[in-house]
């Protein structure tokens, strides 16, 4: 345990100085790479179709900004359905399980044998189940990549409890309710957060490669697949870099609610 | 055995009544079929008394605790706590447990984790939120209530322990090597407080403890097990006065006792080294 314990208001200037500290080093290094990938495609002559610039990419960006953004917003509803979708069924289905001995013992293994199932592989089925070009298809394979972690997690978070613990309410005689809401609901919460994080990246991971497969030309997975098949990789960068920012801002809202939620957590530990 | 001037709290009601109990847990995976973890144990622990249990690793000591306050059951006997059965007891919560572990949860204020067993009880939240600072101020850590578990000592989480186990005023405080884990110092300073909240509550306490020290230093009645079977090998009286403060420790008294409690460990430990000897030898014989 960390002796850091902060106690006391600190002043608003330290705390952006402390953040400015924190977070320097890592912007310093993003545009460092930036720059070398810059300089290295200038000095070597890359061609745009192996690799295009940044500076190209950003223009590229900039000039198709309302049809990049067009094709976002259809992309991001897919993954915003198939996380919500995915995440609410696997908390729903991860506290029934936990709950239920049977459930646990039936269920889990299948469980943990189906996330390591390459789920995207079924990406074509669920365009033929779901419709070739609607959006629910591709976040239904949204919703079933993140179902399983989450349910996992939520498993073990609500039965991962110190056996101390459980023991002290049993000397309280808590009812199995008050056990549930006082103790197993806070103790799964930084499991449930964690699998959550991980479940925006394979949201957005489902959704766009889902519409590879099939999806209308306003989708970022078909925008990426037909410029690159029109060796117009500038475009195909500039989609990606919206799905990288759809990708990162989900995960920073699910960082945001994480300290809102369980402003406890991760106070004792070094980040 | 006992004179009513040695032992304070002789001769007043018993609060707990242990008559008769045995437990055995089934050995798992070793053949040995089921491990007697306690065997015939008779004690009655009266209101007020401060009685410490004592012995080697495997002695039962902490079944015996545990058994008390309901968190498992013997396979014989009976125990009665306060004219009732143990289970009877738990669900009229008359228990406050204290583990080796402050057990605190870090999603609570320690004035939350404090209030934790009156919310539980559906008390309202004003006489909750008294409780849990009345008893704050008792281990002297009222101005810590707003804190987070995690910002305090290891001693002053054992202490809001302490104060969460009296917040539901038991009947009985069941401590199970509460002080095991902190250093010495430490421990020494715990255990005076220790017997200032057991002078100012009144309450009647079980505590298990590997320490002679500790068990001499805080108790009106030492009780030293044996393992394998577990049971009472000696049941050895503290009359030391019950004002006890750190020049006690430096009594002739105080010296008396501990060697007698580590005597009567040592015969322990000496007859199951024989035993032992006797059972290798009969192997190899």
């Amino acid at each position: 345990m960390s002796a850091s314990a902060v106690v006391g208001p600190v002043s608003v200037g330290s705390r952006v100085a402390t953040r400015a500290r924190d977070w320097g080093p890592s912007v310093l290094l993003f545009i460092g790479l930036l720059a070398a990938w810059e300089l290295t495609v200038r000095v070597f002559g890359i061609k745009q179709f192996v690799l295009p610039s940044p500076l190209a990419i950003a223009t590229t960006w900039v000039t198709y900004l309302p049809e990049l953004y067009a094709a976002a917003r259809y992309t991001f509803l897919e993954i915003l359905a198939g996380l919500v979708i995915g995440a609410t069924s696997g908390i729903l289905v991860g506290t029934l399980t936990a709950r239920y001995r049977s459930m646990r013992e039936s269920l889990m293994p299948f469980a943990v044998a189906a996330s390591s199932v390459p789920i995207l592989a079924f990406a074509p089925l669920f365009n033929n189940w779901f419709g070739l070009d609607q959006q629910l298809s591709k976040a239904m394979v949204a919703a079933v990549l993140c179902f399983f972690p989450v349910m996992i997690n939520t498993v073990r978070g609500l039965t991962t409890v110190d056996p101390n613990a459980v023991e002290l309410f049993r000397s309280y005689a808590a009812p199995e309710v008050a056990v549930f809401r006082k103790l197993r609901v806070p103790n799964a919460l930084p499991y449930i957060f964690t699998s959550l994080r991980l479940a925006v990246t394979l949201a957005t991971i489902g959704a766009v490669v889902g519409e590879y497969f099939a999806a209308p030309r306003a989708s970022l997975g078909q925008y990426i697949a037909t410029y690159s098949a029109f060796l117009n990789f500038e475009r195909s960068w500039a989609a990606i870099v919206f799905a990288c920012i759809i990708g990162i801002g989900l995960y920073l809202v699910v960082v945001v609610l994480e300290r809102l939620v369980m402003p406890w957590y991760g106070r004792d530990a070094s980040r | 055995m006992t004179s009513p001037s040695a032992a304070p709290g002789g001769g007043r009601r018993p609060v707990v009544e242990i008559a008769g109990v045995s437990k055995a847990f089934s050995a798992r995976g070793q053949g040995a079929g089921r491990v007697e973890a306690l065997v015939g144990i008779d004690l009655s622990v009266r209101e007020g008394e401060f009685v410490s249990l004592i012995g080697p690793s495997g002695c039962g000591k902490s079944t015996l605790l545990r058994i008390i306050g309901d968190l498992t059951s013997p396979s014989s006997g009976t125990v009665t706590v306060n004219g009732k059965s143990a289970s009877r007891a738990r669900l009229d919560r008359d228990y406050g447990m204290v583990f080796q572990a402050p057990v605190l949860f870090d999603w609570r204020t320690v004035l939350g984790n404090v209030e934790l067993p009156l919310e539980v009880m559906r008390t309202s939240a004003q006489d909750r939120r008294r409780r849990a600072l009345d008893n704050l101020a008792l281990v002297e850590l009222a101005d810590f209530a707003g804190h987070h578990p995690w910002q305090l000592s290891g001693g002053m989480q054992q202490r809001v322990a302490i104060a969460r186990a009296l917040a539901v005023d038991p009947a009985i405080l069941l401590m199970d090597e509460p002080f095991g884990a902190l250093d010495e110092m430490t421990r020494e300073r715990m255990n005076l407080e220790l017997l200032k909240i057991w002078d100012r509550t009144g309450t009647t306490i079980v505590f298990v403890t590997h320490s002679i020290a500790e068990a001499v230093f805080l108790s009106t009645r030492v009780v030293v097990m044996s393992p394998r079977p577990g049971r009472i090998s000696a049941v050895i009286d503290i009359d030391l006065p019950r004002e006890r403060s750190v020049d006690t420790r430096e009594m002739d008294k105080y010296f008396h006792l501990v060697t007698e409690v580590r005597e009567a460990l040592r015969g322990e430990e000496r007859r199951d080294i024989d035993a032992r000897r006797v059972a290798v030898e009969g192997l190899s014989g």
